[in-house]
Parts: C-alpha cells; structure tokens; sequence
C-alpha cells in the first residue's frame, strides 16, 4: 500500500496548530448517511481516514488546499472549508 | 483601514498579476491581496508559459522572467498498459527567438510576475486572506480579511482567487463548482542533472520538450497525463474528472505512482529526486461552465471564470487574457469618468467575447459532455491502436492483408460498425 505521507513529506507547510481549516460539519452524517465515504479515496493527500466502526477521521494538517473534498461532498455538503489563516497552510516551493 | 482604493484585486496568480500591472499601469489605485507567504506559494501549474499573452502585458518579459526551456519539441501519447503510440512534432522554427513557449516553475515565475506589478505602482499584502466580500445592497464596496481591523475599501474588485472561487460562491454570484466541471490534478517535481535531461530528451542548452499523454493511464476516468522539461527537473502529473474520481476506488497518488511506473514513463525519470508533490483543480467544464463573470463593482478573472482550454492545455494565458481585459475595462471606465456599476462592467464580457478566450471556448463547448459520455475514447481506443500498431510492426510471417483484416475486425468487435461511425462523428463534433 502506498503512502502518501512519503510524498507529503517532501513539500512544506506552516500548520496552524488547533485551527483547522476544514471541518466536519456532523460525523452521524458521514458514519450513517453516506455509503462511498468518497472523501477517504479522492483525497491527494490523505487527510481523511476510515475508522473501523465507520466513522471518518479528518486531519487536515497535510491538507494541499485543493479543493476536491468540498466539491465531491455535492449529496450531504457536510464540510465547514475555509482556506487557512493568511501566511499558514502548504507553502509550494516549486507550485 | 479607512484608506480606500479604486480597486482591490484579490490573488496573486496570473490572472491578479495581470490585473493588478495593468491597473497600476493606467494609473488606478490598486491593492492586491495574496494569502500565501509569498506569491506563487499557493499556485500549481504544469506548467507552460505562452509567451503571446504575456507579450501583450509585459512585452520585454524576456529579459528578466525567471523561464525554464524554450519548446522545441511536443510529443503526444496514446497509452495501453505497456505500450505507447504517438506523434512527436520538431521543429527548428520553435528554435529561432522569440521562443513561442515555455516551461515555467510558477513559485518563481509568479514573485517575478508580482514584482512587476508592484513596481508599476501596486501594492500588495500576503499572508492574508479575504473572508468575504464587503456588499451594500448588491454592490461589491470592498473585502474583509482576517487581518485586525480587517475591512477594506475600494470601487471595484476583481476576483482572481483561483479555481474554488470562494468569494463569489459565498456572495451568491454562482452555485458551488459541480464534481463534472473539475479536474484533479497531482504533479511531482523531479531533479535530475541538466545533462542527463538533455541527453535524455536529445535537446541542447535551454531547450525543451513536452509530453501530453491519455489513455489507460487515468484508469477509465475521463484524464490526461502531461511529462515536462524543465531546465534540471522535470514535472509529470496526471489529472481526471472529479465526477469519475468520486466513482471509484483508486486515490491519485496511486494513479501518479502507476504512471511513474509505465514502462515508457520511468526511464525517463530514472534517478531523479523528487522535491515536491502537488494537488490542484483545474476547471474544464468549458464554455457552459463560465458564470456570470461581472456585477456591480466585482469582475472575475482566470480560473475563478472557469477560463479554461482543456482540450489545448491551455489555462495560464486565458488567465493573463481575462485579468487584463478586466483591469482595462475598469482604466477605460476610470478615465472617462464612469462608474464601475454592473452595465457599464458589461464591457468585460463584450471584451471576452470579442478574445480568444471565449471564442475557442465556444468552439469546443461540446467536448466535455462528449468526453463524458463516452469513456471509450480514453479507455477501448488506446488499446486498439497500440495492438493495430503492432501487429503491424511485428514481423511474424502473417502476410499483411490478413493483419489489417485482423485489425479491421479487432476495431469492430469493440466498437460494432456503427459505433465506429458515431464515434468519429462524436469525435468530430466535440471538435468541430
């Protein structure tokens, strides 16, 4: 199984410790209401994990800030995105 | 902040350094707001520069902008799982200055892009963001950020904040961006010697190649792969529709790692090291995707538009087009005294229509739901064409009436007779 986490590993981030950008709105929603959990394969960087009893997990702090998981979250719009603080977040060296 | 400005442009890609020069240049009063640390530290690209768009904004750009290779070669790909067929195009032409295109590291190129800007006379701020948009009524007056004290004021502001088009999603301007009108895309960037890529790609001092590929490398999703030389890296990525990506099970690094590891991909790549893993949306829902781009005392530039030519490869110089055809609307009405009201910023889009931009993009307004429906082309074609050039190529004793009568049948049995006829004809028409 690959590891994105090797990848993310190479690029460079401010985080902004206890401030995350992207929220579950209600994790009843993801656990209950939503089959595919399509956050958890769409992801380029991982940030959304599958727990065993069918809850998803958000971490955010490798988040690259593009997007995907709010747009693909077209059936129960169940995200709180802002993009980060200005100055924290990714910060692409080469972009 | 109780200054106010003529004009707030928020972004520093290309469409809001576009806009923000050209403002400064006509003599507005611009402020120009960057979230990232510096600009370009949020910005991914392939990526290629086309020169004729930033000719028309900053003519001697040349001289100073930080440009990786000049292209002299451009290759395209059609792949099955261990094979590719293609066409490569070289020409000496694209040797002889000035050099048509090239590749770019947009963390570099932007900064250089922004300081241009400012040195015309804009100023800008990053590390900042812009929450939301300041509205009386239904007129934009400004912007708040999350600075202290954070509202700002200004006539008109433009929109170049990227393909999520936060600001005018939450205003209301337009709904939020549907799964079908993105693509993800995911890119690393690989250093090797410049010698080795040189040698590699058979190519001198500066000079460059590109590969776009698709096939069954996007896995059956409706994608293209791009491979290209920068002056000691190289950049590949791949990128799919998010409406196919959210039906099935492969992640994208998953789809760049198998990508990487094609037989015609990987020795090209061999040994280098690579430096930075990127994601990025890139809108391609086309000409009936592009929302309303003006309103009173807001305009919208670049990806936040939806300016975009899929089927070209083309982005960054429809983002430089629209950003200075916004930022001249607003010179234009500054100097004749008019207000940045909703009618008379409808010059924008009689602008755009009257460019490229919108012109190639009604051209291929068909071709993404084409595309869509029919996956065929990205995932029966490549096979048949690379077992149709095979069978050619191999010398096995089988005469070669009877090969191509086992190609013929081979395309048939896919695709029946008149599925040939009305995929050429679908074909054509996403073209046309």
């Amino acid at each position: 199984m690959l590891k994105v986490e090797e990848k993310l590993f190479q690029d460079r981030y401010r985080v902004d410790s206890g401030r995350p950008h992207i929220q579950i709105k209600d994790g009843e929603i993801c656990t209950h209401k939503c089959a595919e959990q399509q956050c958890t394969v769409c992801c380029p960087a991982g940030c959304y994990t599958q727990e065993g009893n069918g809850k998803v997990v958000l971490i955010a702090d490798g988040c690259l800030e593009c997007g995907t998981c709010r747009i693909i979250c077209d059936e129960h719009r169940n995200l709180e995105w802002e993009w980060p603080r200005g100055g924290f977040g990714i910060l692409f060296k080469f972009g | 902040m109780a200054e106010k400005f003529d004009v707030i442009v928020v972004g520093a890609g290309m469409a809001g350094n576009a806009a923000a020069y050209t403002l400064a240049k006509g003599g507005l009063k611009v402020l120009q707001i960057e979230r990232g640390e510096t600009p370009g530290s949020k910005n991914v690209q392939g990526a290629i520069l086309y020169s004729d768009a930033i000719e028309k904004i900053i003519p001697d750009f040349r001289d100073d902008a930080p440009l990786e290779r000049h292209l002299i070669e451009q290759r395209v790909w059609v792949l099955d799982d261990s094979s590719y067929v293609g066409t490569h195009y070289r020409s000496e032409d694209f040797n002889k200055p000035p050099y048509n295109r090239y590749t770019i590291i947009r963390a570099h190129f932007d900064q250089w892009f922004n300081k241009k800007a400012r040195e015309a006379g804009a100023l800008t701020i990053c590390e900042t963001t812009v929450t939301e948009l300041l509205l009386d009524g239904k007129k934009v007056v400004g912007v708040m950020t999350d600075r202290k004290g954070g509202e700002i004021y200004a006539d008109a502001v433009i929109l170049a904040d990227g393909v999520n088009s936060r600001l005018a999603t939450k205003a209301g301007f337009h709904p939020e961006i549907k799964p079908k009108d993105v693509a993800l895309a995911v890119k690393e960037i690989h250093f090797l010697p410049q010698e080795t890529i040189e040698a590699r790609f058979n190519i001198g001092e500066e000079e460059g190649v590109v590969i776009e590929m698709a096939g069954t490398i996007s896995d059956g999703m409706m994608g293209t792969a791009f491979l290209y030389t920068n002056k000691e890296s190289i950049t590949l990525g791949i990128g799919c529709m998010l409406s196919d990506f959210k039906k099935q099970k492969t992640t994208p690094y998953e789809l760049l790692d198998k990508m990487k590891q094609h037989p015609s991909i990987a020795p090209l790549i061999e040994g280098g090291e690579m430096k930075e893993y990127a994601a990025h949306l890139i809108p391609e829902g086309g000409y009936n995707a592009v929302p309303q781009v003006y309103g009173d005392g807001w305009l919208i530039a670049g990806d936040a538009g939806m300016f975009v030519n899929g089927i070209h490869r083309e982005g960054s110089n429809l983002a430089m087009t629209t950003g200075m055809l916004a930022a001249q609307t607003l010179v234009e009405l500054k100097q004749a005294g008019k207000a940045f009201t909703a009618p008379n910023l409808a010059q924008y889009k009689a602008k755009l229509d009257d460019s490229f931009v919108m012109k190639d993009l009604k051209k291929y307004r068909r071709m993404p739901d084409i595309f869509h429906k029919n996956k065929q082309f990205f995932t029966t074609y490549p096979e048949l064409i690379s077992k149709a050039a095979q069978k050619l190529i191999r010398v096995d004793g089988v005469d070669k009436k009877t090969k191509e009568k086992e190609i013929k049948q081979s395309f048939v049995a896919s695709r029946s007779v008149f599925g040939l006829i009305g995929d050429a004809f679908r074909f054509w028409r996403a073209m046309e």
